[in-house]
């Protein structure tokens, strides 16, 4: 399914698409940094929120340090709890795992709430492709799947899609009144639609977000309770999790509930946070363990700390670029900055182009609830790509060449000299849309006839 | 105190007065300022592309230029960041670090170091301050918008010393210009988008000028005015603190 949606090639490429529709890009933006302004008000309103995303932080660098043995406490909690669980070592066996279990109770149709590892793992097409329905019952992801597009934000899937646009594919999909894009309207429509999948589905899929090593249980935290309602009304719930979902204890969700919501949407907490411990009588728990790279992210010595993240999308909504240039111009399943930088992990070549989709502003890192340095490792991937022959050779042999001119005065300066000189007598050259990228939208700076060089030895050093 | 006075290589190329006046105001303050003459660039330019290999040459230049200074200073908060946390000289590892620890950029430096509490300068307009994100964010000239701290600004402080200088509100206060270095020609789309998206707030708080302390954000800026034919013009904060924008 999402491979009908083709992702025109890099993120630059693709950027420029987005904002062929200006109107459209100004009202994400304003979108996005409406959120981002939401979030900064509930962060104050709190005390100690700096030392709360400290603590966090701090936490999880504990649970990274010491992964493999939080990882078995955890199975054995849940295995006493009796919830049956499952290690993929990556995304292929993670989805032949949810299918066998599938086919093991012979069912057809499956309701799935939101589960960002799930689209890493592209379970849904996989599914598809062997007969199962499965139907995302997160009005945004609901809103994404009948589009048949992949979300484009983590915590808002149809954040890029206006209410008249969602009108047209209920219009078409569920039979809402042609023209209707009124949000009350569209979302009662959409609430009956799947109220009748949750009551005809036998199995549920959910995500994670905190696994408690001490108790081996969960949490799962929605706004619309659609988590809960696929779990507890099917005879088996599958949940999916990466591995560095855990955390140690149950009282730290203490310091990581205050901190998701506020950082995600500015609520202060998300409304429903539902704690799953053991299967309901009758009921069959399955939980998938999925690795997937992170064990190789996890000996990056400069990235491994990105593995703390707890996917608020706060660094989505603040950073400039991707309210600009939208989620799927980043062609993969986290966008924005710390899709960024766990991209390159998974494939260094398809991705090579998603650390220099930014201006490494550093916005990202100051909103991030678990302090992960993203734009100091946005440059740092710059480095390894570039090491290992990722960035492209054009752009290679230019810096090459530019680091021997500036490493050298003499050159420097004349380069600097008749580069001026140039700019001076033949401004269309410099000024040529075509051949200077700078210039399709601005204007050139006008170049003066002495550098600062220039003035400083007529004008100063004769007094010295 | 001696001071050696680090010039950016494209300030030095394209914008001249920016240097001139940070000299002079230094100068004006009593400062014994030297211009080291065979200085180029920091290097930024092939590190953020990936290529810190490239810019070897630029930091050893660089060492050897600026090492045996007080302190260094610059009109420049992006490129005193890069050589505070990316300047590697593997022969002069010492010197290096000595510099790391003394370069300043031009506003910290005066309300850091020289703890100025008055200057002799008047400009008379209404003046948008862009705080660039290297400043801000890298040596938090300022508070930063996404942090729960106390208010603060070192280049604010400064231009509230200006005479008849009008400070106007923004609605982003630091958001990023998108100049980013290659950024601006390698994602030229969303970098002019950005620009423009920053222009319209201080033109929208009916600015006459926009200032700030990185010269490159402000080139960007200075572009997409021009080619809107705005009337809006840039200065670099070191020609306002030195009274000397013609």
């Amino acid at each position: 399914m999402h491979n009908e949606h083709i992702i025109p090639t890099d993120h630059a490429t693709a950027a420029e698409v987005f904002l062929q529709d200006e109107e459209r890009a100004n009202w994400h933006d304003k979108a996005l940094w409406f959120i981002r302004e939401k979030r900064d008000v509930a962060t104050k309103q709190i005390p100690d929120w700096e030392l709360l995303r400290e603590t966090a932080s701090q936490i999880k660098q504990n649970v990274l340090g010491n992964l493999d043995n939080y990882l078995e406490q955890f199975e054995q909690n849940a295995l006493q709890n009796g919830i049956k669980v499952h290690w993929a070592a990556d995304a292929a066996e993670h989805n032949q795992i949810v299918l066998n279990i599938i086919q093991q109770h012979g069912i057809q149709k499956l309701v799935k709430s939101k589960s960002m590892l799930t689209e890493e793992c592209h379970l849904n097409d996989y599914l598809l492709e062997n007969g199962i329905d499965v139907i995302d019952t997160d009005l945004g992801e609901r809103v994404v799947q009948l589009a048949k597009e992949p979300p484009s934000h983590i915590v808002l899937p149809c954040i890029h899609k206006r209410k008249e646009e969602v009108g047209e594919l209920f219009h078409i999909h569920l039979g809402t009144e042609k023209g209707a894009s009124d949000p009350a309207y569209l979302t009662e429509a959409a609430r009956q639609h799947l109220r009748e999948k949750f009551l005809t589905s036998d199995l549920a899929i959910t995500g994670v977000n905190f696994a408690i090593a001490e108790t081996g249980g969960f949490v799962v935290c929605t706004n619309e309770g659609n988590a809960d309602m696929g779990a507890h009304l099917a005879k088996v719930h599958i949940a999916c999790m990466g591995i560095e979902k855990i955390i140690p204890k149950a009282e730290n969700l203490g310091v990581f509930l205050r901190l998701l919501a506020r950082s995600a949407t500015g609520q202060p907490i998300t409304t429903y946070s539902s704690h799953f411990h053991r299967p309901a009588k009758g009921q069959e728990m399955h939980l998938v363990l999925v690795d997937n790279g992170r064990s190789v992210q996890l000996g990056r010595k400069d990235f491994y700390n990105s593995l703390k993240c707890i996917r608020c999308g706060a660094c989505i909504n603040t950073c400039p670029v991707y309210r600009r240039s939208g989620g799927h111009s980043y062609h993969y399943a986290i966008s924005g900055p710390i899709g960024a930088i766990l991209a390159p992990n998974m494939d260094m070549r398809k991705n090579a182009d998603l650390p220099f989709a930014s201006t490494l502003c550093g916005s990202c890192t100051n909103v991030c609830p678990v302090k992960i340095d993203i734009h100091n490792q946005l440059y740092k991937w710059r480095q390894v790509l570039g090491e290992e022959g990722y960035v492209p050779a054009t752009k290679k042999q230019s810096m090459k060449a530019m680091g021997s001119l500036l490493a050298n005065p003499t050159l420097y300066r004349i380069a600097g000299k008749s580069g001026r000189t140039m700019m001076r007598l033949l401004p269309g050259l410099a000024n040529n849309k075509a051949m200077n990228p700078w210039a399709k939208q601005r204007d050139m700076p006008a170049p003066p006839k002495e550098s600062f060089r220039d003035w400083y030895l007529k004008n100063k050093k004769q007094h010295d | 105190m001696k001071v050696g006075l680090f010039i950016p290589c494209y300030v030095d190329q394209f914008y001249p007065q920016v240097a001139i006046a940070t000299l002079q105001l230094l100068e004006k303050l009593g400062l014994d300022v030297d211009y080291p003459l065979n200085q180029t660039c920091c290097g930024q330019p092939m590190a953020n592309s990936g290529f810190e290999k490239y810019a070897k040459g630029c930091d050893a230049l660089f060492t050897k230029n600026f090492a045996q200074y007080d302190y260094i200073v610059s009109p420049s908060g992006s490129c005193v960041l890069h050589v505070k946390e990316h300047l590697h000289d593997d022969k002069n590892p010492a010197e290096a670090k000595h510099i790391q620890s003394r370069i300043y950029e031009l506003c910290e430096f005066l309300t850091d170091i020289l703890q100025i509490k008055d200057l002799d300068a008047r400009f008379p307009h209404k003046v948008g301050f862009h705080i660039s994100c290297h400043g801000q964010r890298g040596l938090h000239l300022s508070q930063m918008s996404e942090l729960v701290a106390e208010d603060f600004s070192k280049p604010g402080y400064l231009l509230n010393m200006v005479k008849d200088l009008e400070l106007i509100p923004l609605n982003r206060k630091d958001e990023c210009c998108g100049f980013g270095g290659t950024f601006c020609v390698s994602e030229e789309a969303v970098s002019v988008k950005m620009g423009k998206d920053r222009v319209q707030d201080h033109l929208q708080h009916q600015a006459e000028y926009i200032t700030g302390g990185d010269m490159s954000c402000l080139m960007h800026l200075e572009g997409i005015l021009r080619r809107q034919k705005s009337p809006v013009k840039v200065v670099h904060i070191a020609e306002i603190l030195n009274g000397s924008y013609a």
